[in-house]
């Protein structure tokens, strides 16, 4: 009797549409979060001249994209390629609507963003111990204290912060990873203030099935409206992975033009999943992306020979008339 | 639907709920099951590199190559290999050796071996040459039909009523294929209720199985769900199957739908073998090591070793001197760190 004097739906149903996760009808829209100038350009092999970035990224916002990550704040001694990152984000073409996070992996790099006129930011944490001493030399709870400080000074300055989360399918060193582990991760992020969680399937080994526990497991935490997925194509997974993801809810998907950034873990595999491929899913399921095709694949074939290297998404070698 | 904020739910105790709603229990039980995915226990491989692969690979293979392409990929498990095909070498030269072929092979127990047989006369070649399963190839669209074989749809499956009556007094098994199943070169997109049409027509011929092919690979899961859903009204689940090709990157996601829907059965090819003949460059057929990998992950048994398939690609791409289009072969590769990385999903 308790019960209907809080919502004005009967038990039955409120237990239904909690229960009710993996079939729920997919979304209408699908925002994109593309990846490929930042995390796309960090893992490839070929420097790139800062004005092909900001070339890449003029474009990329021309194609409808509506989140574009467009370079990186940390030490160019670490990542020689986002060295140019004040550069970069003076020199992209800024489209109204279009938001444009920066990583910042400290506020050192936090207070340079902002200087070069970052309104969005993003950090970086992981599900797994030895991946954060190997990567960034410290343990998750230590990285999170120093995002903490990220954090609080961005709300100061009206910054948005987005979270990320490695590892969330498995780990190179530590082989499986928990999903609750994940799900705490992710759960100190948010309350910290990120407005949004992505959860990086970082080698990509992940199956749909792993997915669906995983996405269980961290929707009990954060709201599902606040999660991403960011599947690496390395087994070819990607695709299944996002429609799981879709179907439990998740309407936010990183992705990078030309599948750019190979899988540091595995010479010559490929790593993010191409944006093409996924726009191309989704469209075919009727999903809004607001993403013109055929620009974002101009966007690509500039790049790939800029890089001079051959495009990752198969839409693109498919319809591509060489 | 919305999310209801943490506290309040801890408030509201599923435990106290049931206590004042005792029947509630058995009923959201039931309701659940049906809005939860249920995958098979179980999907069946259908290995179709040898033929469907090697016949769109430019490379001539030789005869010795094709043999022992087979016999390792005996000996991983899969319980199906389609072994050649019984065309005219003049149309296919690639399947040229089809006796030789099918008649050299070690044939496990375990494994069928079924050949391709487009009319009588290749049929009666094949019967004579030791087969013990066919199939035929039959289209979903008209332009493709008249392109690919030079007759309608309707002449085709006069064609094969001829086979399918004979292999049935010879108690051969036939299988059934439908090309364009998700979109045709040349028409575009092809109607869902054509499709589960020409479906009917062979299963009610006596076809004991059939094959759904994305030929240009062009469906997403929502035009295979769709697709599905009207073949499904005509022909049970358990005597479909489908044959995604991976042209825009889009098998997985469609097998895994296609799984979502009772579907049991996938054709898929080694190391991705067989580009796309209507896009230059472009791949074509699946990679049988990228589904393995999917369900195995799912815990859906095959009974396919995958470090085998894997070996046997290796085989054949080099007999090619060509990569693999195999996603789960490349990140094995010998340099790589995730060959290290077993213990995550074999």
């Amino acid at each position: 009797v308790r019960v209907f004097s809080f919502f004005n739906v009967s038990p039955v149903q409120w237990l239904v549409q909690v229960g009710a996760s993996a079939g729920k009808a997919l979304p209408q829209r699908v925002k994109i979060v593309e990846v490929g100038p930042r995390d796309g350009l960090q893992n490839e092999k070929t420097l790139v001249p800062t004005e092909v970035k900001i070339h890449l990224i003029d474009m990329l916002s021309e194609a409808g994209l509506p989140v574009i990550e467009a370079t990186s704040f940390v030490s160019p001694e670490w990542v020689p390629q986002m060295a140019d990152q004040v550069e970069v984000m003076k020199g992209i073409n800024r489209r109204p609507g279009v938001s444009y996070p920066v990583l910042t992996p400290n506020l050192k790099g936090f207070q340079a963003a902002v200087k070069a006129g970052a309104a969005e930011v993003a950090i970086f944490g992981a599900a797994s111990e030895l991946f954060s001493k190997k990567n960034i030399n410290c343990s998750v709870d230590e990285s999170l204290q120093r995002f903490e400080e990220v954090t609080k000074a961005a709300k100061e300055a009206g910054v948005r912060v987005r979270g990320y989360v490695s590892c969330v399918l498995g780990c190179p060193y530590e082989g499986q990873v928990s999903p609750d582990k994940v799900a705490q991760v992710a759960k100190r992020l948010y309350s910290m203030g990120c407005y949004e969680i992505s959860l990086g399937d970082t080698i990509g080994v992940g199956t749909p099935g792993g997915m669906a526990e995983l996405l269980e497991a961290v929707s009990r935490e954060v709201p599902v409206d606040a999660l991403a997925v960011h599947c690496h194509d390395t087994y070819g997974q990607a695709l299944a992975n996002i429609l799981i993801a879709l179907q439990m809810g998740i309407s936010v998907v990183d992705s990078s033009v030309a599948g750019l950034g190979g899988c540091p873990y595995a010479q010559g595999a490929s790593g993010n999943v191409a944006t093409e491929d996924v726009v191309y899913m989704l469209h075919g399921l009727g999903i809004q992306t607001g993403v013109d095709l055929p620009k974002l694949m101009d966007a690509g074939a500039f790049i790939c020979r800029s890089l001079n290297r051959k495009t990752s998404s198969k839409v693109a070698q498919a319809t591509c008339k060489l | 639907m919305g999310n209801f904020p943490t506290t309040v739910k801890h408030c509201l105790s599923y435990e106290e709920l049931i206590q004042d709603y005792p029947w509630l229990a058995r009923w959201l039980q039931e309701e659940k099951l049906a809005l939860t995915h249920e995958y098979p226990e179980y999907v069946k491989i259908v290995e179709v590199g040898p033929r469907d692969g090697l016949q769109n690979e430019k490379e001539m293979v030789p005869t010795g190559v094709k043999i022992q392409l087979i016999d390792m990929l005996s000996e991983t498990g899969l319980p199906v290999i389609e072994a050649t095909s019984f065309v005219s070498s003049k149309w296919v030269p690639q399947m040229a050796d089809h006796t030789e072929v099918l008649q050299a092979i070690h044939r496990s127990s375990h494994v069928r071996y079924p050949v391709l047989t487009p009319n009588m006369h290749g049929f009666q070649d094949a019967v004579a040459a030791g087969a013990t399963e066919v199939a035929v190839f039959g289209s979903a669209s008209e332009t493709f039909s008249r392109k690919n074989i030079n007759c309608s749809i309707d002449e085709s499956i006069l064609r094969f009523e001829e086979v399918i009556c004979t292999a049935k007094q010879r108690q051969i098994p036939v299988r059934g294929y439908v090309s364009c199943a998700l979109g045709c070169p040349y028409e575009g997109p092809i109607e869902s209720t054509k499709v589960a049409e020409v479906v009917k027509r062979l299963y009610e011929l006596g076809c004991y199985e059939v094959s759904l092919g994305d030929t240009i690979g062009v469906g997403t899961p929502g035009s295979m769900a769709k697709m599905l859903h009207s073949v499904k009204k005509e022909v049970p689940s358990s005597a479909l199957a489908v044959h995604c090709h991976d042209t825009y990157g889009q098998a997985l996601a469609n097998i895994l739908t296609a799984l979502q829907m009772g579907i049991c059965t996938v054709d898929s090819s080694v190391a991705g073998l067989g580009g796309c003949p209507y896009a230059q460059g472009a791949s074509g057929n699946v990679s049988t090591e990228d589904v393995l990998y999917m369900l195995h992950g799912m815990g859906i048994k095959t009974g396919v070793d995958l470090s085998k398939v894997i070996e046997a690609g290796d085989f054949i791409c080099k007999a090619l001197n060509r990569k693999t289009n195999s996603k789960v072969a490349q990140a094995r590769g010998d340099n790589s760190m995730h060959c290290r990385m077993k213990k995550i999903n074999t």
